[in-house]
């Protein structure tokens, strides 16, 4: 039952993802001329929930998993495994570098091939580095990389609109120790279905 | 008389040009000009011997004597943070401070030039209807001469604000250099599990936090009026640049696609410099403190990052990536022209143009890891300042004699501080979590008060 319920809620994850894709994208202004004004600065916003509507929150998702569960199909399950697959797997970069390397490549077909199956799907492309080198440019490089895995797979038919890219230079390291080992792992684009 | 402030090679010269001097200027207890002490661009600068007694308690109540013995804490520990002198210990002293007089007429110096003080900083406290009078006074012991004496009003409370602003007279009578100690240090924050832009005075003291996204966010930037931050936030998700009011709730952000990121104020104007990548390449961009662009800066397929700007805001000096390494270029906005600095190794990143106009420090990366470095800004003489753990975000102090940067090398992050030589490296503040990308603003003046 547990692992029922487990696999229900990705899978609700899945649907509720690709449901949002196609409406929740962010509108640019043709001019680039996005800019905001007082209001983020308000940090009611930001508040935590209260602890009923925490609660309230989660019963919420817990009533919606059981009725989801009920509609999955075996295509459903394929489409799951199959996100899973790339969701894991990164491309990976070398030192103060944004190529893409013959290994990255068969990563990449991967993920153009799903989303060619799946066109109501875009994708978000995070670009990462090792933390080595200093903040700033590490945060351009990580863009460089995402950009370069987008422009991939735009040769490869995925039209860009599908692709948002985003860096988080070295914030966010998948292995924080300072080996070389680590390093290398923390060089990477990393793919989140949206 | 001068001699005493300088090494022994340059001692008889200076005697000579000590006596002209003193003929030149006698009889006058506030020259203005005496910046002769302390010169601030000598790397090698002896410290100074400087007393400080406790400050005499005049009407010897316990209010005025614990007021004393604080006060003469806080001047001793503000000026010793400069570098520029060595704190004389009060143990051996040959005077009681609170029954010798604290000023010219009644000090008898020999006592303090027997104990090799060449600077005295006497001080007296009343406190009377819960209002504190400070009298403080610096002397030269060799010339005994009063060098500059304030008379200071104000609530008990202000007591570090007054000491504060004493030592800032001292060090500009001494400097001709209005000194560091009404400015303030943003920096990056791990305390709370999130980065978040911290804010603390010149020496690490009253930190308190300014943002609170729940995100990360990072860079901050001072406006030359102290009136505004700029930064980078992932609050809504991407880096994005706010322009927020440092008092009051209000600001700008740009949001376009991709970056939004490294602003860096226009000298002295509400106009700054940004990487922004919505054209889908990084360029760097004037802005207008409102957020809006101005022009486009730098044009050119690779990454561009990282603005500084030099005093006249006529140059900036940017890192890009343009032949092939990130390397340190200084770009002339009105001819437009662009120049490379650094050529040694293949990692120069986060220059910070000195204040001063002549220098730009930096952080180099080679096989023994991350360094601060300066060069004149010329390129010529890189030096290599840092040696220990990996070293970061260098930013000068507003008068250019002191750089602030963090440092892993006790482990953690941390921000460091050191003399504009590299000299006098120590850590800054001590919080949880981990420190980063210290930002030194401008004497933030009376708005803040």
């Amino acid at each position: 039952m547990k692992q029922k319920i487990a696999l229900g809620f990705i899978l609700l994850l899945v649907i509720g993802l690709m449901m949002s894709a196609g409406c929740s994208k962010k509108q640019v202004q043709p001019d680039g001329s996005a800019i905001g004004t007082i209001d983020p600065f308000d940090l009611a916003h930001e508040r935590a929930l209260s602890p009923e509507e925490e609660a309230a929150k989660r019963r919420a998702i817990e009533e919606q998993l059981l009725m989801d569960e009920q509609h999955l199909t075996d295509e459903q399950k394929r489409q799951a495994m199959l996100r899973q697959q790339f969701v894991t797997e990164d491309i990976y970069f070398g030192f103060d570098q944004a190529v893409i390397t013959p290994e990255a490549q068969e990563v990449l077909r991967n993920v153009a091939e799903f989303l060619r199956e799946n066109p109501r799907v875009s994708m978000v492309i995070e670009g990462h580095c090792d933390d080595r080198g200093t903040a700033e440019y590490n945060l351009a490089l990580g863009e460089r990389r995402a950009l370069a895995a987008k422009a991939f797979l735009m040769n490869m038919g995925i039209s860009g609109s599908r692709l948002m890219t985003i860096s988080y230079g070295e914030e966010r390291p998948k292995d924080p120790r300072k080996t070389e080992e680590a390093w290398a792992k923390n060089r990477r684009a990393h793919f989140v279905i949206r | 008389m001068m001699t005493v402030f300088y090494g022994f090679r340059n001692r008889l010269w200076c005697f000579v040009l000590g006596i002209l001097l003193s003929v030149m200027l006698p009889n006058v207890p506030y020259a203005n000009a005496q910046y002769d002490y302390i010169d601030i661009t000598k790397p090698f600068l002896r410290k100074i011997p400087i007393a400080i007694p406790v400050f005499k308690a005049i009407n010897g109540t316990a209010p005025e004597r614990e007021t004393g013995e604080k006060g003469a804490e806080i001047l001793s520990d503000t000026l010793a943070f400069t570098g520029y002198f060595s704190l004389l210990d009060r143990k051996a002293f040959l005077v009681d401070p609170q029954k010798a007089e604290i000023t010219l007429e009644g000090i008898n110096f020999r006592n303090w030039t027997v104990s090799g003080a060449e600077l005295l900083i006497t001080a007296g406290v009343v406190i009377h209807d819960d209002i504190l009078h400070l009298e403080m006074r610096l002397f030269d012991t060799f010339q005994q001469r009063m060098i500059v004496g304030k008379k200071y009003t104000g609530a008990p409370e202000d007591l570090r604000k007054i000491i504060l602003r004493f030592a800032g007279e001292t060090v500009f009578y001494l400097t001709g250099n209005r000194g560091i100690f009404d400015s303030k240090i943003a920096f990056i924050s791990t305390g709370t599990g999130h980065k978040e832009i911290y804010l603390c005075d010149f020496d690490g003291q009253n930190v308190r936090q300014f943002t609170h996204h729940n995100s990360i966010t990072l860079f901050p930037a001072w406006s030359s009026d102290t009136q505004w931050i700029a930064y980078t936030s992932y609050a809504q998700g991407k880096p994005d640049l706010y322009i927020q009011h440092v008092k009051k709730k209000r600001g700008f952000i740009v949001d376009k696609d991709g970056l939004n990121s490294f602003p860096a104020w226009v000298p002295g104007k509400f106009e700054l410099a940004a990487t922004l990548s919505f054209s889908g390449d990084q360029e760097i961009y004037l802005l207008s403190g409102e957020g809006k662009i101005i022009k486009q800066l730098t044009n050119n397929k690779e990454i561009d990052v990282s603005p500084t700007w030099s005093p006249d805001g006529k140059k900036m000096a940017f890192v890009s990536r343009r032949a092939g390494s990130p390397q340190i270029y200084i770009k002339d906005v009105e001819n437009g022209n662009v120049r490379r600095l650094t050529f040694q190794g293949n990692y120069n990143t986060q220059p910070a143009w000195s204040p001063l106009g002549d220098k730009i420090v930096y952080s180099s990366m080679d096989r023994s890891g991350l360094n601060i470095s300066m060069m004149g800004v010329d390129g010529s003489g890189p030096i290599q300042l840092t040696h220990k753990g990996s070293n970061e975000s260098p930013s000068w102090s507003p008068d250019g004699s002191m750089i602030l940067f963090s440092s892993t090398r006790e482990g953690p992050s941390r921000i460091y501080v050191m003399t504009a030589f590299g000299g006098d490296q120590r850590r800054l503040l001590s919080l949880p979590g981990e420190q980063s990308n210290p930002r030194w603003s401008n004497s933030v003046g009376d708005h803040w008060d």
